[in-house]
């Protein structure tokens, strides 16, 4: 296959990328047709969303004066454990079933399976944002579709689920799974938070750019460190 | 059971007497602060933890890659030691930390950049230790102490260098002199020796524990295969 592409040259490469493509998309359709067909990774992390931020709203009281500063503190908390849930549980199906093994024995390369599974998470983790932002925004009667805010929670996202892909990997693997993702995520994803959270704050309390600038710049940075990490260690994560 | 090596009995007399000696520099040799009084003395075991932690994981985090590379598992067995030897400097680091707080900040704990950085280092290597603990499969457990302790890295940097770039109330006394920390102060000569001696005495604490560590876990992996070997007679 290599000798091949190297003869054709050109073609032959631009095949390869689209070999390459081609599978992620297959294992982000897979996770797709799975997820439709189950339908028991969505509803679950939406409903614990919901009972979050059903609970955020007893233990502190979201009058109107309160939600002025907590609002993203609530969000993102919300988001940080509904993904922990989706994350454990994606990776948790593939490793139960003997999934993980067909899948590496694909002959394509491992850096596709991290990336598929990397947009999977995201998409799920985006559709439970999609459902939960116009949701809060109905219960607290807030207006959250800001889009400079929807760039906010994309890169936030982002950083979480491609740490998170890559550490959940691990903890699926340990005899102690279910607490341990948690335990190894948050720490490391603390930085991504902060800046989001941070970031989300002084959006919704309309300040100018230059205010949080600095927070968007350190989550943009996160993003492509962790990600630069993850593909290099994802390799030696699911070798067997 | 193996007999304790010799140049690691050497390491460790000359551990203890250098600790001594410290401990001498540290409460006559180095004056008394004049603003801060004795509490100031924490400062100089205080930041040898820190240097410690930061050694400590930059081991591991350079021989997670050397044994990614060449799968031999001594270099993970350092990497652990390393890890576990780091966690509890750091700690101390912390713990002494909070100590002068208390008179000079009048608080134990504050949410300051660099307090929050080290705890989620701290946390960091808790959390690798126990990844290692809930897997069963030697190779296995290297490869993923390896990787997590790259990835853990990530934060020893920015710990370091969270009181130069951000606004914090934890004085800066190395390097810059810059006053705006609560609670700075200049050295003067006694005072960095016996800064720099603290220094130089826990950098031999620090591999004359590792040195032991290394060789215990050495010594456990042994009794594993022996278990191992009796179970499949």
């Amino acid at each position: 296959m290599a000798e091949n592409t190297r003869a054709v040259g050109g073609v032959g490469r631009k095949s390869a990328a689209a070999g390459y493509l081609r599978a992620v998309g297959a294992v982000v359709w897979k996770d797709i047709a799975a997820e439709l067909r189950s339908r028991e990774l969505l509803g679950s992390m939406l409903v614990f969303a919901l009972l979050v931020i059903l609970i955020f709203n007893f233990a502190l009281e979201l009058d109107l004066r309160a939600r002025q500063t907590v609002t993203s503190g609530v969000l993102w908390v919300t988001f940080a454990f509904a993904g922990t849930l989706g994350l454990n549980r994606s990776m948790a199906i593939e490793k139960d079933r003997g999934c993980l093994d067909g899948l590496l024995l694909a002959p394509v390369d491992r850096s596709a399976l991290y990336f598929g599974k990397v947009l999977s998470n995201l998409i799920f983790m985006i559709v439970v944002e999609a459902i939960i932002l116009p949701l809060y925004g109905l219960l607290y009667n807030v207006n959250l579709f800001i889009p400079s805010l929807l760039v906010v929670i994309l890169l936030g996202s982002i950083g979480y689920v491609v740490v998170g892909t890559l550490l959940s990997a691990m903890a699926v693997q340990a005899r102690t799974r279910d607490i341990l993702l948690p335990i190894l995520l948050f720490p490391v994803v603390l930085p991504v938070l902060i800046a989001a959270v941070r970031a989300t704050t002084g959006i919704l309390q309309g300040l100018p750019l230059e205010d949080y600038q600095a927070w968007l710049n350190l989550l943009i940075a996160y993003d492509i460190i962790f990600l630069g990490v993850a593909i290099i260690s994802f390799d030696y994560v699911v070798e067997e | 059971m193996e007999p304790v090596p010799r140049n690691l009995k050497i390491l460790t007399g000359i551990t203890s007497a250098l600790f001594v000696i410290a401990l001498y520099m540290v409460f006559f040799h180095a004056p008394r602060e004049a603003v801060m009084g004795d509490v100031q003395r924490v400062f100089y075991f205080h930041v040898a933890a820190g240097w410690v932690g930061f050694l400590a994981f930059l081991v591991t985090f350079s021989l997670g890659i050397v044994y990614l590379i060449t799968r031999d598992r001594k270099w993970d067995r350092i990497a652990v030691a390393s890890v576990e030897v780091g966690v509890v400097f750091t700690f101390i680091n912390i713990a002494s930390g909070s100590i002068w707080a208390r008179p000079i900040w009048n608080t134990w704990w504050t949410w300051d950049p660099r307090l929050v950085t080290a705890t989620v280092m701290l946390l960091l290597y808790v959390a690798y230790l126990m990844l290692r603990q809930g897997i069963d499969d030697p190779d296995r457990r290297a490869r993923f102490g390896s990787v997590y302790g790259i990835v853990a890295f990530v934060s020893v940097p920015i710990t370091f260098l969270s009181i130069r770039i951000w606004r914090t109330i934890h004085p800066v006394v190395i390097g810059s002199g810059d006053p705006s920390g609560e609670g700075a102060f200049d050295m003067t000569q006694p005072m960095l020796q016996a800064f720099m001696f603290s220094l130089l005495t826990f950098t031999f604490i620090y591999m004359t524990l590792l040195w032991y560590r290394v060789r215990l876990g050495r010594l456990s992996e042994k009794v594993e295969e022996r278990k191992m070997e009796m179970m499949s007679i």
